[in-house]
């Protein structure tokens, strides 16, 4: 890792993005003991806040935007906080963010931390959400009455999440999966059927294999939204669509900085970019992992929390000493039940159900290479995750890392739908 | 209050104790300290028992918040309010714990 052109000792660190990665890099940067001028910029006017939660109590109702802001009681990161301000470029030979209102901010090192997109099509008719910010959450909860048709296209775990919580509202809800049972394609049809029975004991409506070809709406411009119509050329009605069909990588305000972009940000294994004293973390990083061997980019809300830590060590030139790669860990909760997932799947392992029963709702099931756990999905079984994930092997490193290569892979992104 | 023989809790592990409420659990950590703290997060209804430890500091088994063992304060977000830290006396190889007298922070939804 070279940071020969960095001024020495870093003295003052620009964050671009104030979400999870980027709150949990100043506060990384402050444990760490940095006393230097912290900037921190958001494209949106909240404070840090919590994303899992848009799509379950938020959306309920059951929590409220006070119960969401990541920064804890007494907190205090001294930060100079620029909140409303898009990045609207970056210069790396002199780390000057420049803001698209004309500001601009320089400093020795930068953290980029912009997340991702929610994908979406052009030309929607109204009434058409995806879900990714808090002010998208409150637009969408403000249509969900009770008796409202909705259409959820894709059966990912924002696409479930939003199903479940808009049925326990009353809302009238199909969902629109393109694969066999939903989440069946990374974790197994046992999972999939299992989540499916917990959405239609729920009162939710699974179609999978499904292609939408067209959203449909009245009138020009601005028309509100009547349905989706199918390949097939089935018609499904519609009072509210939310798509949820995949993000991208927050980087078009990169695309001329020269900065290495694939997936994401292209970063070493300690999410340094491909400009000195540049560090990306969070769902627009793509991290080189030794495991792969390839750069990958991880939405998981815990990498996003906890890879901060390491960057800001790695930016301030601090030798942290070697951890052992935890195993990722994700959860969703739905329509009362909890599925959680802790491990790596790299394709081709053995899926052994270890527990319950897809129809019971208690599943527990444990992915092996050879002999060895390298994964675990509990529905409704906390105990035995959290026994299980202990249990888990580290799988082998593919090659030697090597920071800054070349090439980055892109993950396989969810077939998109096509909007005639 | 005797909780158990230092000997029942295996290094790494930790046990609920449900005989008080809210309900504590007293972990023994990979370097052989012991510490007490309400097992319920604060956050949402998860019992700690079941967490990740690493170091001094567990990692609640459902949405990951994490806390210090020894104080009880949040290391880690979505949780936001602190949980108790109880005190442990290790004596003759039983493990004795004397409770907080503080409000527990319960997550919402649970009570007492």
């Amino acid at each position: 890792m070279s940071l020969s052109s960095l001024p020495e000792p870093v003295r003052s660190v620009t964050i671009v993005g104030a979400s999870l990665a980027g709150h949990a890099s100043a506060r990384a940067l402050r444990d760490l003991g940095f006393t230097g001028r912290i900037t921190i910029v958001g494209g949106e006017e909240h404070r840090p806040y919590d994303r899992p939660p848009l799509s379950k109590d938020f959306l309920a109702g059951t929590a409220v935007a006070s119960d969401l802001w990541l920064e804890g009681e007494n907190e205090d990161l001294d930060a100079d906080w620029r909140l409303g301000a898009m990045a609207a470029s970056l210069d790396p030979a002199t780390r000057t963010v420049m803001l698209a209102d004309g500001r601009t901010v320089t400093s020795d090192a930068v953290v980029i931390s912009t997340g991702s997109f929610a994908k979406t099509f052009p030309q929607l008719p109204a009434g058409v959400h995806t879900l990714r910010t808090l002010d998208d959450a409150i637009g969408l909860r403000a249509e969900l009455t009770p008796g409202t048709r909705l259409v959820v296209v894709g059966s990912g775990f924002i696409g479930l999440e939003v199903a479940a919580t808009a049925r326990g509202l009353g809302v009238d809800v199909t969902v629109l999966g393109t694969t066999g049972n939903p989440l069946s394609r990374a974790f197994g049809t046992a999972v999939g059927e299992a989540v499916q029975g917990i959405q239609e004991r729920h009162g939710v409506r699974i179609r999978n294999n499904t292609r939408v070809e067209a959203v449909l709406g009245q009138g020009g411009t601005g028309g509100r939204v009547t349905g989706v119509r199918l390949i097939s050329g089935e018609i499904i009605d519609a009072d509210v669509v939310v798509l949820g069909i995949g993000s991208i990588a927050a980087t078009d305000w990169l695309e001329d900085s020269g900065i290495e972009l694939g997936s994401g940000v292209v970063c070493s294994e300690v999410g340094e970019t491909s400009a000195p004293g540049i560090f990306a973390v969070g769902d627009c990083s793509a991290w080189f992992d030794p495991v792969r061997g390839t750069h990958h980019r991880i939405e998981h809300w815990s990498d996003s929390r906890d890879r901060p830590a390491i960057a800001m060590a790695a930016l301030l030139s601090i030798d942290a000493p070697a951890k052992a790669l935890r195993p990722s860990y994700l959860w969703s909760d739905q329509a009362g039940s909890r599925i959680q997932f802790a491990g790596r799947l790299l394709g081709g392992e053995t899926v052994d159900v270890e527990a319950g029963t897809a129809e019971g709702g208690d599943l527990l099931v444990v992915y092996r290479r050879g002999d060895e756990p390298v994964a675990v999905v509990g529905i409704n079984q906390p105990k035995l995750v959290a026994a299980w994930r202990k249990r888990l092997t580290a799988p082998a490193i593919a090659r030697p890392a090597i920071a800054r290569s070349a090439t980055s892979a892109s993950e396989p992104s969810e077939p998109a739908v096509s909007i005639a | 209050m005797r909780i158990c023989a230092l000997a029942d809790i295996a290094r790494g592990d930790a046990l609920r104790v449900d005989t008080v409420s809210p309900p504590i659990a007293v972990f023994h950590t990979e370097d052989g300290e012991v510490f007490a703290i309400d097992d319920t997060c604060s956050h949402q209804d998860a019992s700690l028992a079941d967490g990740w430890v690493e170091g001094c500091e567990v990692e609640c088994p459902l949405h990951a918040s994490k806390f210090d063992l020894r104080t009880g304060l949040v290391d880690a977000p979505p949780a936001k309010r602190p949980i108790r830290a109880h005190t442990v006396t290790v004596s003759d190889g039983d493990i004795f714990v004397t409770l907080s007298t503080a409000d527990p922070n319960l997550p919402p939804g649970v009570t007492l």
